[in-house]
């Protein structure tokens, strides 16, 4: 059983580093982080700060956007050109298929962030001279930016698995959003009653949590990043992972694929 | 020629074309809009709706704003600019979004409190502003010491200043200076020497460039107007002897009351008009003096400071 998503996840790792487009987007981050030094010289004491600020919004928006565009595809791209068929014909069970095409994704986009990540440390080492032990904080943010990228790649896969690519882009780009404001949902949803506000508090508890896994502000300004928070972002992010991937499993087992 | 290359010269030299004719397009359109409009307009004035905007990535936007208005500052200033009608807003929005960027307090307190054009001359909101970076950074002594330095300079509160002082002490790890300034305003508020103390903890406590460039001007333009003071004294102790002003300052030597020919903190020497007046050789190379100056001295737009700095 492991061994047949470790192939399908080399096989979706392969064919995801074969992709121009993920190379583009790899070198505009890369890009982004070294204009990062440029755009510190034109303002007053912030040089440090930019380089990880928009080093980092750099690193998790082109990782999303990879996500988004290469997880809706992972799905129909394979019934496109029957190549599912030839998969799911040998002993390969409907689940392997999309926790493989996951775990291959998952993969590629860790690689991505290391490159990404090395691109804003090269920027961080110019315009400091040297490492602080407070740029280990960067770290964790990365951490966090990779769980959102998982979240986001199990959403793709899930959405993918019912609809077509375009409209499952704009799912995954609309949860995305949405999530980035799940703080101010659960607020809102605070403020309502009866209910609505049960309707507005599921709304809020189902849209996944992206607030919580950006500290990109707060590592900027050499904060620490409680272990608590680590752990619980983890927890949340490989539960929510769990819980879109078990839906696009659920869907992609009923699918009628003839 | 083959038909294929004469397609591809006569595209390059349309591209290069098409871009030059952009170009030139561009810079009439920069000319036929005013500056005005380009410039003074905040097209989302609400940091809280630009902070949901951001989608999260906050810290980004707040250095986007902030690197505005450093840009803002320093074009109008340079322009000589009486009014700065978008930096408060500006550094209200940057400081919303990222209310730890602790340079947008400092400099932005002193962007806005100087008097035109060195500044907004609009001294009470930067006291809001640095109030409200206290109130988010509670034991950065630093905003406490701006915020003391804004009421004794710009305000010419001393109760306020001591008050800020005071408050800036309690914090951990703040400054001695601040306890010293704290007690020594009640007896000194307002001369000289409580100023030169100011300018010189400014200068200590800093490792900014331009900070450490601006208080060292200070201190300078202080000592100059001193040692104006002090000549022009000694000129009227002459006259009262004498009966008549001094030709030159050999003749305030020959008296005993001088050493030698006074120089100023640049090492020029100090020049003694036929009227009794003392000047500085050079006024532009001393900003913000106030006494040593030639009658009707308009100084430059912008302060000139010394590279040693």
């Amino acid at each position: 059983m492991s061994g047949r998503i470790v192939h399908i996840a080399s096989n979706t790792f392969r064919e995801a580093v074969r992709d121009r487009v993920l190379y583009n987007l790899v070198a505009f981050a890369l890009l982004m982080s070294g204009a990062a030094v440029l755009v510190g010289q034109i303002s007053i004491g912030i040089e440090r700060l930019v380089v990880i600020n928009l080093g980092l919004t750099a690193v998790s928006l082109f990782g999303i956007v990879i996500a988004i565009f290469i997880g809706i595809g992972l799905v129909s791209k394979e019934i496109e050109k029957r190549t599912l068929y030839t998969v799911l014909s040998r002993p390969v069970r409907r689940w392997e298929f999309i926790v493989g095409k996951f775990c291959g994704l998952a993969g590629t986009l860790v690689v991505n962030t290391f490159f990404m990540a090395i691109g804003v440390f090269g920027a961080l080492l110019y315009v400091s001279h040297h490492f602080q032990r407070a740029d280990g904080w960067v770290l964790v943010a990365l951490y966090f930016i990779i769980l959102q990228f998982l979240i986001i790649t199990a959403l793709a896969l899930l959405f993918s698995s019912f609809s077509s690519p375009l409209l499952a882009a704009v799912f995954a780009f609309s949860l995305f959003i949405i999530g980035s404001f799940a703080e101010d949902l659960r607020g809102f949803a605070s403020m309502t009653s009866g209910v609505s506000r049960w309707l507005a508090f599921g709304a809020a508890y189902l849209v996944p949590n992206f607030s919580a896994l950006n500290v990109i502000s707060s590592v900027a300004h050499a904060q620490p990043v409680s272990a608590q928070l680590i752990a619980t972002n983890t927890g949340y992010a490989l539960v929510y992972v769990g819980m879109a991937l078990c839906g696009a499993v659920l869907i992609f087992e009923r699918r009628n694929l003839k | 020629m083959k038909p294929s290359r004469t397609i591809t010269i006569f595209a390059g030299l349309l591209l290069a074309g098409c871009l030059l004719a952009s170009i030139l397009l561009q810079r009439r359109l920069d000319q036929e809009r005013s500056q005005a409009t380009l410039e003074e307009i905040l097209y989302v004035p609400s940091p809280k709706v630009l902070k949901r905007l951001s989608l999260g990535y906050d810290g980004l936007l707040a250095d986007i704003y902030w690197t505005r208005a450093v840009q803002y500052f320093g074009g109008k200033h340079h322009q000589g600019a009486q009014e700065y009608k978008l930096l408060a807003p500006l550094l209200e929005i940057t400081t919303e979004l990222d209310p730890q960027l602790m340079v947008a307090y400092e400099f932005g307190a002193n962007f806005l409190s100087a008097k035109p054009p060195n500044g907004a001359g609009d001294p009470q909101r930067a006291v809001e502003l640095v109030e409200y970076g206290i109130r988010q950074n509670p034991n950065e002594w630093r905003l406490y010491y701006n915020l003391g330095f804004i009421y004794y300079m710009e305000l010419h509160d001393y109760a306020g200043a001591a008050d800020a002082f005071a408050r800036g002490s309690k914090v951990p790890k703040a400054h001695p200076w601040l306890r010293i300034m704290a007690a020594q305003m009640a007896q000194h508020a307002g001369d000289a020497k409580m100023a030169r103390m100011m300018w010189t903890a400014t200068y200590e406590s800093s490792t900014d460039p331009s900070i450490r460039a601006n208080a060292a001007t200070h201190l300078r333009a202080l000592q100059v107007d001193e040692e104006v003071s002090a000549l022009e004294s000694i000129v009227a102790q002459y006259r009262q002897k004498a009966g008549h002003l001094p030709g030159g300052f050999p003749d305030l030597i020959a008296a005993g009351l001088l050493r030698g020919v006074p120089i100023d903190p640049l090492g020029h020497p100090y020049k003694l008009t036929p009227d009794g007046r003392v000047e500085v050789q050079s006024p532009d190379d001393l900003a913000f003096i106030t006494k040593g100056t030639p009658p009707g001295y308009v100084p430059p737009k912008v302060p000139k400071f010394l590279p040693s700095d």
